[in-house]
């Protein structure tokens, strides 16, 4: 018999990151007995480490800002694989999502005029990310926290969901553990909100935390929900490449929205030498406009350093590749060179940039007042996702709801920067809102013994060995042939080969075995996250190999080009009744004439 | 290649004790990073929270070599390798195994602050000048390495009676934002203890985001303290105002 402790929620969140806290708040805010699990402790989650800032069109910079162009930029940014209606409601909302979180504590960097200030960012026209120096994704969640903790919510501090329990074809609830003793928990919920975040675990490189496995992406899949655009991965451009210890820690595109530079060793700046077509008019063609366009002159035009990320990562990773690549394997970032044009440029830096200068400083022995940084592309974002209804986030599965990273729709095949946290504020919200309305005057579901009692017997597996393999050696390895395989550039033979490589390290992942007892033990919490790992590993790579054309942050060598055929479909992939994924090609929605034509408007 | 010892400590408080590992150093790491070596290698169920690896979210805070810092942050070569490294749990918490300590006695110390409150009329606009020092505070990513160090929580012990440092920073943060028209001097000197600091800038100097908490938060809070209730003039013009 499982010994386990029950707890009852009408909305019920999994993760507590930016779009976990917009959710529970919101939830609550409407009635509903609300439930927050997170895997680490409050405050830690990944929304901690966003730092350049949150997108909403507030025009407090540049009065020609509206939500149309928002709008317009998402959509170019996502190639038009996004779904219109949520980059529709996205830049409609995010702007009063922004002001919300000021009126909850948060305090902005100002403008002038006393308003919350907006910073350029890569692939949006206008200045347009509100922020708090590099610091915005702290700004955040501490003032969700610090909000949400006055609400009525039960936050249950790490926990760690094994999976999610149905009562015929709708959700009942989750059965997960403590991390700190080990002992089992059931949680009986009406509506669940998956809220975990990312997928980065699943590279070597990554600017991802250990927690980014992929947990609400697998567990929505095996519960029966469809997901959507997993080959689209994005590999941010600037993570650290040196020192070793430090390599994938992200440095933030503000670098470059407030001047920096990217150079090969040969000095030069080699973004000018490829510019999108879609993206020739809005880009600056010499340094000098480009230089303008960041020190806040409406008739300049941007530097091409903030073309979107999926191209900057590939035009830093052909520099290496063909030999003109800085010393440890990256290219050159500088931002100290603005000295040459502000006197006071040190202090200009210290101020906009703190925590970029304290890292480097402290990890890297680097002064970025004085020397340029060294960057490489580094997996950073999952535009893949749950599928959703756009308005209230609702997954095919009833009562099952997501929002933020895990869920897709919003980015397309590629994300903007300052596109995540409004994300997760404006879709969060919603998704709070409408579990909320969901679980309203429905009675809880049945709870199914024999689910629970097979996860829990399926967790306890790598104590019951005599021996067997590390989980860690398992994750490294996987981590290793993700980063090969299934990384930045890709082809066809490589995909196949990582599927198989898959299905072996899933047989090593049912030979780990694990020391000591259930109590705060890292290992076996790692041996847990495998299956998460695995599942999302292998259904970036059938995506992946599935869409033969390069769009966004796809990349195959073997398919270089962007082709017409595939912009009219998403990849689709559900579980099938044989327990394999089935893809399928979706088709594009119609979009309506008003948002074809604010498109049009804005080319 | 370079090897160092560490001495880290395993089990619990009671019953456990040091336990010595090597790790190969290499150029760049820090303790975190010699502590995931030994974790994969040798000791797959060590016990240790961690999050963003990059001094952003505070959740490896620990004792190296008997000073609270963050392992993420805390480079090897800053640290004399010929000798042992010990890393232990912070004191001032309870403990729960290895590297990790109970911090839940910090969220139930916020809880009990008076929240963010603006007033009806607030019209949403500030200077930079204004924001800059609450946004100086509101760096505070609650590593809690400010609360294990102060000697009137780790030593004396006043739990209940003390907030600590961590939390004068954040009701200064509110005191100080323009938008928020709370008072919270009454509780700072009845319930949280602002007497008790005596101002030994032990907070200061281990804040890894370098917050002047002394300086910049509880020096102001406590002349607030006294101006409101042991001034006789202000007092006195209080009463005839």
């Amino acid at each position: 018999m499982i010994e386990y402790q029950t707890l009852e929620h009408d909305v019920l969140v999994i993760g507590a990151g930016g779009a976990g806290l917009s959710a529970a708040v919101k939830a609550s805010g409407a009635g509903a007995k609300v439930g927050v699990l997170s895997k680490s402790l409050l405050g830690k989650a990944h929304t901690v480490m966003a730092e350049g800032g949150v997108a909403a069109a507030m025009a407090n910079v540049d009065g020609r800002d509206s939500w149309k162009v928002h709008f317009a930029d998402t959509m170019r940014g996502g190639q038009y694989l996004n779904n219109w209606r949520m980059a529709q409601l996205h830049a409609q909302e995010a702007p009063d999502r922004v002001r919300e979180l000021e009126k909850w504590g948060a305090i902005f960097d100002r403008t002038k005029e006393g308003e919350i200030l907006q910073r350029n960012f890569g692939g949006h026209r206008y200045p347009r990310l509100a922020h708090v120096g590099d610091r915005t994704g702290l700004e955040m969640i501490r003032t969700l926290q610090d909000h949400g903790i006055h609400q009525g919510i039960d936050f249950h501090m790490e926990v760690t969901v094994l999976t999610l329990l149905k009562d015929g074809d709708r959700i009942a609830g989750v059965f997960g553990y403590d991390r700190e003793r080990g002992r089992f928990r059931l949680f009986r919920a009406k509506a669940v909100i998956l809220a975990t975040g990312g997928i980065g675990r699943a590279y070597k490189i990554t600017s991802n935390s250990w927690e980014y496995t992929g947990d609400g992406h697998a567990l929505a899949y095996h519960a029966g929900a469809e997901l959507l655009d997993m080959e689209f991965v994005q590999f941010h451009p600037t993570g650290m490449v040196w020192p070793p210890s430090v390599r994938g820690i992200l440095v933030t595109e503000g670098v470059r929205g407030e001047g920096g530079v990217l150079r090969n060793k040969d000095g030069k700046r080699f973004m000018f030498d490829d510019i999108p077509p879609l993206y020739k008019g809005q880009t600056a063609d010499n340094e000098e406009e480009g230089w303008r366009y960041t020190q806040g002159d409406k008739d300049a035009r941007r530097p091409p350093e903030l073309l979107t990320r999926d191209h900057v990562a590939r035009c830093i990773q052909r520099e290496v590749r063909e030999g003109r690549g800085s010393p440890h394997g990256g290219v050159f970032l500088d931002i100290a060179w603005i000295k040459e044009r502000l006197p006071n440029g040190a202090e200009v830096i210290k101020r906009k940039l703190p925590s970029m200068y304290h890292q480097f400083k402290q990890l890297g022995d680097i002064d970025i007042t004085k020397d340029p940084m060294e960057v490489g592309p580094t997996t950073h974002y999952m535009m893949g996702g749950v599928k959703v209804d756009p308005d209230s986030q609702m997954s095919a599965v009833p009562g099952l709801f997501a929002a933020g990273e895990c869920a897709a729709g919003l980015h397309g095949a590629n994300r903007l920067g300052g596109n995540s946290l409004s994300d997760l504020l404006v879709f969060g919200s919603r998704a709070g809102e409408y579990a909320a309305k969901f679980a309203k005057d429905l009675k809880a579901g049945a709870i199914d013994d024999a689910q629970i009692e097979s996860a829990a017997k399926a967790a306890l597996l790598p104590f019951e060995r005599t021996g067997g393999e590390s989980p860690y050696a398992v994750q490294y390895d996987l981590q290793e042939m993700m980063q090969d395989k299934v990384g930045i550039v890709r082809v066809e033979a490589e995909m196949v080969h990582a599927v198989e490589e898959i299905a072996k390290l899933r047989k090593r992942m049912d030979n780990v075995f694990v020391p000591g007892n259930r109590e705060y033990n890292n290992g076996w919490h790692t041996a847990m996250d495998l299956p998460n790992l695995l599942t999302v590993s292998e259904l970036i790579a059938r995506a992946a190999a599935d869409r033969k054309e390069s769009r966004g942050a796809h990349f195959r060598d073997d398919y270089p080009e962007k082709s017409a055929e595939c912009a009219k479909f998403n990849i689709v992939l559900h579980k099938g009744p044989d327990g394999e994924p089935v893809l399928t090609r979706t088709p594009l929605k119609e979009m309506p004439a008003e948002l074809k034509q604010i498109i049009e408007e804005m080319k | 290649m370079a090897t160092a010892t560490f001495k880290i400590w395993r089990g619990e408080r009671s019953t456990g004790g040091f336990k010595e590992y090597k790790a190969d150093v290499s150029e760049g790491m820090v303790v975190l990073d010699a502590i995931h070596h030994i974790q994969a290698d040798e000791a797959n169920d060590l016990s240790v929270r961690w999050n963003c690896k990059a001094g952003k979210c505070g959740s490896c805070s620990a004792e190296i070599n008997g000073k609270p810092k963050l392992m993420c942050m805390t480079r090897l070569n800053t640290l004399p390798l010929d000798e042992p490294i010990t890393v232990e749990p912070m004191k001032t918490f309870p403990h729960i195994k290895d590297l990790v300590t109970d911090v839940s006695w910090n969220y139930k110390v916020k809880m009990g602050i008076k929240k963010f409150t603006p007033s009806a009329t607030e019209k949403w606009k500030a200077h930079q000048d204004d924001v800059d020092r609450p946004q100086e505070f509101r760096k505070c990513i609650e590593c809690y390495l400010c609360q294990d160090v102060c000697h009137v929580l780790r030593e004396h012990g006043l739990h209940d009676k003390f907030i600590g440092p961590r939390f004068f920073v954040y009701s200064a943060a509110l005191e100080m934002n323009p938008f928020d028209s709370a008072d919270r001097l009454a509780d700072l000197k009845e319930k949280q203890g602002i007497g008790y600091c005596n101002i030994t800038k032990c907070c200061t100097q281990v804040c890894p985001e370098e917050i002047k908490i002394t300086d910049n938060a509880i020096i102001p809070l406590k002349e607030r303290v006294v101006d409101e209730f042991y001034d006789p003039l202000g007092r006195l013009f209080k009463i005839f105002k």
